[in-house]
């Protein structure tokens, strides 16, 4: 069982791997120290990916709703929204499990071997709603409202939560470029320090930011129950042994709910299944 | 996932996002999301 679920793990982190390659392609950037400034800047991409990146080829959704809500002349995003709301209505949280960068750095922080690993506990639940909170207050209201003279607002979850932006972008632009390194300030020391502890959590907690945090994670999620493509169970064939339930890392009962919408779709479920009862 | 049933709420969902798409594209907003793509975001790496 064991190694089943092993080789299937490693499958899928070859597909996000390859993903993650292929969105960040732009790899002269990591030596210029620059970013990418081509046409396909215009596109966003499913996973939480920092344009900032010097590989990124494409439009994080979160700084590129933000952008748009923030700006002067635009206080709706319709076409991100509009990509998220397709993204999520045909795969729900599949992009999560599959299509997130910052998603396969937690994945694989969390093999890192620790002496108690932390499932689950009190609390845990309800805490996961907290994403939903980070997604109202720092990527739609802050920006919307809280604006300059110019009527323009500030990527609030971006500045001031996003390890993704520190770690993909903060980090090498400053180690390669001079200029960058001399504008360091407290900011990015707090931006730092979250980045250790999403770091440090990810090792202890199975993908922290995503089940906490993650406002894409909670734009997806939304559209798990009536995504087009979807998780069904066969309770003629199931058998309720629990392996699914026992193997999920998002502590997700696929019998019960398979299209619960804290599960990522990673696939391990389906395939620990004895009866293949899960489609 | 199973392909035999497509939720028909996704596939409709799914149909309005494309139109929320194509309706931010022809006010503009493409021109806004580049903008801010192509150029370093100060805030996002934790400068600015």
């Amino acid at each position: 069982m064991d190694k089943k679920k092993t080789k299937h793990e490693w499958k899928r982190h070859r597909i996000q791997a390859l993903w993650a390659l292929l969105t960040n392609s732009y790899l002269i950037g990591f030596l210029r120290g620059g970013i990418y400034k081509g046409p396909l800047k215009n596109l966003c991409v499913p996973g939480l990916n920092c344009y900032s990146c010097p590989g990124a080829v494409g439009a994080c959704p979160i700084g590129a709703m933000q952008a748009v809500i923030g700006s002067w002349n635009f206080k709706f995003a319709f076409y991100v929204a509009g990509f998220l709301v397709f993204t999520g209505a045909l795969t729900g949280r599949l992009v999560c499990g599959f299509l997130c960068p910052f998603g396969l750095i937690q994945d694989l922080l969390h093999k890192i071997p620790f002496r108690k690993k932390l499932n689950t506990f009190r609390g845990d639940r309800l805490l996961r709603r907290l994403k939903y909170v980070f997604l109202v207050v720092f990527v739609l209201l802050l920006p919307l409202f809280c604006v300059d003279v110019l009527g323009q607002g500030t990527p609030y979850f971006c500045k001031l939560i996003c390890p993704a932006g520190t770690l993909e972008g903060g980090i090498p632009l400053v180690l390669l470029n001079a200029s960058m390194r001399s504008a360091i300030g407290w900011l990015y020391a707090w931006k730092n320090l979250l980045l250790v502890l999403t770091i440090f959590l990810s090792i202890l907690i199975y993908r922290p930011f995503c089940k906490y945090i993650c406002p894409l994670g909670a734009i997806y999620s939304v559209f798990q129950p009536i995504s087009a493509f979807r998780y069904r169970v066969d309770h003629e064939q199931c058998v309720d042994c629990g392996a699914c339930k026992n193997v999920c890392h998002m502590q997700v009962d696929p019998v019960k709910n398979p299209n619960d919408p804290e599960c990522i779709r990673c696939g391990a479920c389906k395939k620990i299944c004895p009866k293949n009862a899960i489609h | 996932m199973s392909r035999a049933r497509l939720h028909p709420a996704g596939v409709l969902t799914a149909i309005l996002g494309l139109c929320m798409m194509g309706y931010g594209i022809y006010r503009g907003e493409l021109s806004v999301v580049f903008a801010k793509a192509v150029n370093i975001c100060m805030e996002c790496i934790g400068i600015g």
